[in-house]
């Protein structure tokens, strides 16, 4: 009896593995490094993705999914790249939902993404020198590049009626590109940038970087910088020494760790976040709260839309090998057809097996423009009592 | 008016910050000739004893916090300090003992000796990152200023503010009461006699009778507990992750060098030059020039010799220049 059962278990089994296969996404984010206090939030958004898909048996053949995570350290090349190449060659991923950060993002497509041929999907680099990097057609991202951000600050800033600004920048290709980006916006805006300093990450001590911007002045101190790191510790020296009491936090610069360490004179400080108002957005919201994480840190919604991409995307083009459904990814984005938001991942993979067209709005209203970047849509914070207040999106 | 503001300026972003640093890197520098003076040796690891010292001093000080015991006012770190430094002591006796005895007995030259501390930096360096982790730590409490730049203001009605913080002066006087000590002790008791003969001429010290391997445990010993108090300042007034102090080492060493190595004042005098031409150079005049001069003569850049990132460039280039043209420092220490 119990053979029999045995026998009819094994058969049974055999007979559902017959066409459907495991099927690897690698998430390949800084869970060390500048970036470590918001990745986990991140990374749970995606495998959340990942999970309704694979539960869904919808995909292909019934495939289920399965998350492998990577660290790319945000900063180190060498080890992001070879994070990435471990995800490649010995968990044989079909995509990678990743880097997190734009200097990674770009070793990890030259020297691992374009010679294996694997489809990357960034939920949060943001350089717009990424725009022009060569990628095969391999690499999109659903987060927008700076250029975009740089003229929301503009605006931002400006709304407020300030016109000059004192502007620091961590010393890497996302700070010196948000910064350059900034800079030509404001300008063009009628505003004034009265300095531009570098700053570099993991110093003690920045009184004399707070030295040089104090004595060139402003009425608000533009930190584009990391929230865990450099741009801490701009912030509470010039608190501290009283050259600024007020400052522009760019989307790096979100996060509560900041409100925590610093307190209250934080109040009538304010910022952006890539994020939108709309129905996927509260949609989402609602489900990661289910799931047990927080939906408005950075880039969480940029993360499950890059999962959910890359699945959807194999099912419109019957396969999980990159070079077909790379071609797809934009098709599934943008439409024309039936609107899919977040929880609806089911609908959209039974809708696509039918050979209907979708239109994947996600959790941020992702449209995708230019070589595969999404066109960005910001939240404005103000900071009142120790908490993000929403002033407007700006889409 | 427009003078005082110069001077309020000057203080709050050259002289306060520079002074609070130079004692910091007296203190580092200390601890570096000392040894250099009495073991005969240029310790390596000396920045990662500092940080050793400190991680330990963190965590006694997250205990006495978990148990509400505070220093009212001043950081409780102040109070964690002692434990701290018997860790440190303790850490270091047992490396002499391990390491630094064998090579003493088999009189090495001083050359494998640096080698030798270098491995241990090593070993400290992987030690300290293991017991605390590689981020960040801030640890300090207490009231965070005796004056802010808010208070200031609205108290003087000047334009500029000036912020004194807590932990900026806990240093300066700190650093004067340890550096005392330290004077009294080489200067005035039996003990320290014995070191500064052991220093001057070791076989003359040896044949007046004077114990070698005591020398040598009170010499670790100070060491340590000035390692760890220079390392808990520093960390008290900026903050604290153990890279940081690894990378201190290389201003500490210009000061040492730069006052003369092996001579106690030196090392003094050498960390706050450092110090202050490290802030001088890196500062932008702009803002002190604009209020002394006539708007005649305003200066439209921002005056500023070097970007803050050659702050180091700046230590080294003193070093340099010491070296040609004064090997023994500026207070006639051992030439290098």
């Amino acid at each position: 009896m119990k053979k029999l059962l045995l026998a009819s278990a094994a058969v049974s089994l055999m007979a559902g593995a017959a066409n459907a296969k495991d099927i690897k996404i690698g998430i390949l984010l800084g869970f060390t490094g500048p970036l470590e206090s918001v990745t986990p939030m991140m990374a749970k958004s995606a495998e959340m993705a990942i999970k309704e898909v694979s539960d869904s048996h919808a995909l292909l053949g019934g495939d289920t999914v399965t998350a492998v995570r990577g660290d790319d350290t945000c900063t180190d090349a060498a080890a992001a790249t070879a994070a990435a190449q471990r995800l490649v060659t010995s968990d044989h991923v079909a995509a990678i939902m990743g880097a997190d950060c734009s200097g990674v993002t770009g070793a990890v497509l030259q020297s691992v993404a374009r010679p294996n041929g694997i489809v990357m999907i960034s939920p949060s680099a943001t350089s717009p020198a990424l725009s022009t990097a060569p990628d095969d057609g391999l690499f999109f991202r659903t987060a927008p590049s700076d250029a975009r951000q740089g003229t929301v600050m503009a605006d931002a800033i400006m709304k407020k009626g300030i016109k000059t600004v004192a502007l620091t920048y961590t010393n890497n290709d996302y700070g010196k590109g948000l910064a350059d980006a900034f800079k030509a916006a404001f300008e063009k805006a009628g505003g004034k940038v009265t300095i531009s300093v570098p700053h570099e990450d993991n110093k003690a001590d920045y009184s004399s970087e707070v030295g040089t911007l104090a004595s060139a002045g402003g009425q608000l101190l533009v930190v584009a910088g990391y929230v865990d790191k450099g741009g801490k510790g701009i912030i509470q020296g010039a608190l501290d020494a009283g050259a600024f009491s007020k400052f522009y936090l760019p989307d790096g610069m979100y996060g509560d760790s900041l409100l925590k360490a610093i307190g209250k004179p934080m109040d009538g400080s304010f910022g952006d976040v890539p994020g939108i108002q709309s129905a996927g957005h509260t949609k989402f919201l609602a489900m990661a709260k289910a799931a047990g994480f927080d939906g408005t840190s950075s880039f969480t919604g940029e993360s499950y839309d890059a999962a959910a991409l890359i699945l959807l995307s194999m099912q419109a083009a019957k396969s999980d090998k990159a070079e077909v459904f790379k071609n797809d990814v934009m098709k599934v984005a943008n439409g024309p057809g039936e609107t899919i938001l977040p929880g609806e991942l089911a609908k959209g993979l039974k809708l696509l097996a039918e050979g209907k067209s979708i239109n994947y709005e996600g959790a941020t209203g992702v449209k995708l423009i230019g070589p595969g970047e999404a066109a960005g849509s910001y939240r404005i914070y103000t900071i009142k009592n120790d908490k993000q207040v929403t002033d407007y999106y700006a889409q | 008016m427009d003078f005082l503001n110069a001077l309020t300026a000057l203080f709050n972003y050259v002289i306060i910050p520079a002074t609070s640093y130079g004692s910091q890197l007296a203190l580092g520098a200390l601890g570096v000739t000392l040894i250099y003076g009495i073991l005969r040796f240029s310790n390596f690891a000396h920045g990662d004893t500092m940080a050793f010292g400190t991680a330990l001093t963190i965590l006694v000080t997250w205990l006495f916090q978990s148990w509400g015991i505070t220093f009212g006012p001043l950081p409780t770190a102040l109070l964690a300090l002692p434990f701290g430094i018997i860790g440190t002591a303790a850490l270091l006796l047992g490396t002499d003992r391990v390491v630094y005895r064998f090579y003493r007995k088999q009189k090495a030259a001083p050359v494998i000796l640096v080698i030798v501390s270098m491995g241990v930096m090593f070993i400290m360096n992987g030690l300290t990152r293991f017991i605390i982790g590689v981020s960040d730590q801030n640890f300090a409490d207490g009231k965070r200023f005796i004056i802010n730049a808010l208070q200031y203001r609205k108290m003087t009605g000047l334009q500029e503010g000036l912020a004194i913080r807590t932990t900026s002066v806990i240093t300066v006087v700190t650093a004067i009461i340890v550096v005392t000590l330290l004077f009294w002790f080489l200067n005035r008791t039996r003990t320290g006699k014995s070191m500064r003969a052991f220093s001057d001429n070791e076989d003359l010290a040896l044949l007046s009778g004077i114990n070698p391997e005591r020398v040598v445990t009170v010499t670790w010993l100070i060491v340590a507990a000035l390692a760890t108090i220079a390392g808990v300042l520093y960390g008290l007034d900026k903050s604290f992750s153990p890279f940081t102090y690894f990378q201190l080492l290389l201003p500490i060493f210009a000061s040492a060098v730069v006052g003369g190595l092996g001579n106690p004042l030196g090392a003094i005098a050498g960390g706050f030059v450092i110090a202050f031409s490290e802030v001088i150079f890196t500062y932008a005049w702009k803002k002190v020039l604009g209020y002394l001069l006539p708007a005649s003569l305003m200066p439209d850049g921002l005056v500023q010799l070097l970007g803050t990132d050659y702050k180091y460039a700046v230590s080294f280039t003193i070093l340099v220049i010491v070296l040609l043209f004064r090997p023994t420092g500026l207070f006639k220490g051992k030439s290098v």
